[in-house]
């Protein structure tokens, strides 16, 4: 069996598309983050032994409430970790989690209706829940 | 662009598409589940700072850190992560496409250890102590 391909000029490069290479895009930027979160608690749990729940807990979301206050004083200086970096990497992915996850929820509803006008409605619907779990994801993270 | 359907639900599952089908199926339930999940646990997180939600937003967060809870969404992020992984990587080179069975294989070789590992460690802590 061989696959075939249809060329991106053939195809046109529409809204869809663009979509289409944003998800995949933004699962590689996720993994990025979620590697450089998980160096930097291999770091910081090296001399502590840190357990592997919270491992992966900053990993997913390097925000010191997140994973070090949870349970206990494991670090030694959880101070030491609340800097700019680890909030802008906090940020950098919650904005690409959002996006991803509201357009695939908008991806698979839109697979069950056909209803044009509900089709519109959750699409605008979508748009504003991004944006405003965007917003409010940014808030927690740096009140927190 | 199309919108009519003419496959009703009783037929799409009794449709049977075997290794494929499955992470497909898989990986739409676990994207779900994480968005709703997410979603809430943040929002939790948001009204817990607030004066006037404080306990609602605790008792919600106090969810997500019940070991059963976590067991099933560890579940839908690494599936999600690593069947993602295939999907970006077979998509982005679609003359890889003829492999897919394979991939799918080598999937599930990755999947499993890791996640009975990190069972076995969260059911250790919550039932052994």
């Amino acid at each position: 069996m061989r696959s075939r391909t249809v060329s991106l000029t053939k195809r046109g490069f529409d809204f869809e598309t663009f979509m289409w290479l944003f998800t995949r895009l933004s699962a590689l930027a996720m993994y990025l983050c979620a590697f450089i979160g998980l160096i930097g608690a291999l770091i910081m749990g090296a001399r502590t032994q840190m357990n592997l729940a919270d491992l992966i807990r900053w990993s997913f979301m390097p925000d010191s409430n997140h994973a070090l206050l949870n349970t206990g004083n494991q670090i030694a200086q959880p101070e030491a970790w609340m800097t700019l970096f680890w909030k802008v990497m906090g940020v950098i992915f919650i904005t690409f989690a959002t996006s991803h996850g509201l357009h695939g929820l908008l991806n698979v509803l839109e697979d069950y209706n056909s209803i044009p006008w509900l089709r519109r409605t959750l699409r605008i619907l979508g748009l504003v829940l991004t944006v405003a779990m965007i917003a409010i994801g940014i808030y927690v993270l740096w009140t927190s | 662009m199309g919108l009519s359907r003419n496959v009703g639900l009783i037929e799409g599952l009794r449709y049977q598409g075997k290794g494929p089908m499955l992470t497909y199926v898989l990986h739409r339930i676990s994207g779900l589940a994480m968005v709703i999940f997410v979603a809430l646990h943040i929002l939790a997180s948001f009204i817990s700072n607030q004066a006037w939600g404080s306990s609602t937003g605790i008792f919600i967060n106090s969810i997500y850190e019940h070991w059963a809870f976590q067991i099933f969404i560890f579940f839908c992020a690494l599936f999600h992560v690593i069947n993602g992984l295939r999907i970006v990587i077979l998509d982005l080179w679609p003359k890889l496409i003829e492999y897919q069975r394979e991939a799918i294989w080598l999937e599930w070789l990755v999947f499993l250890p890791i996640y009975s590992l990190a069972v076995y460690i969260i059911l250790r802590g919550a039932l052994g102590g």
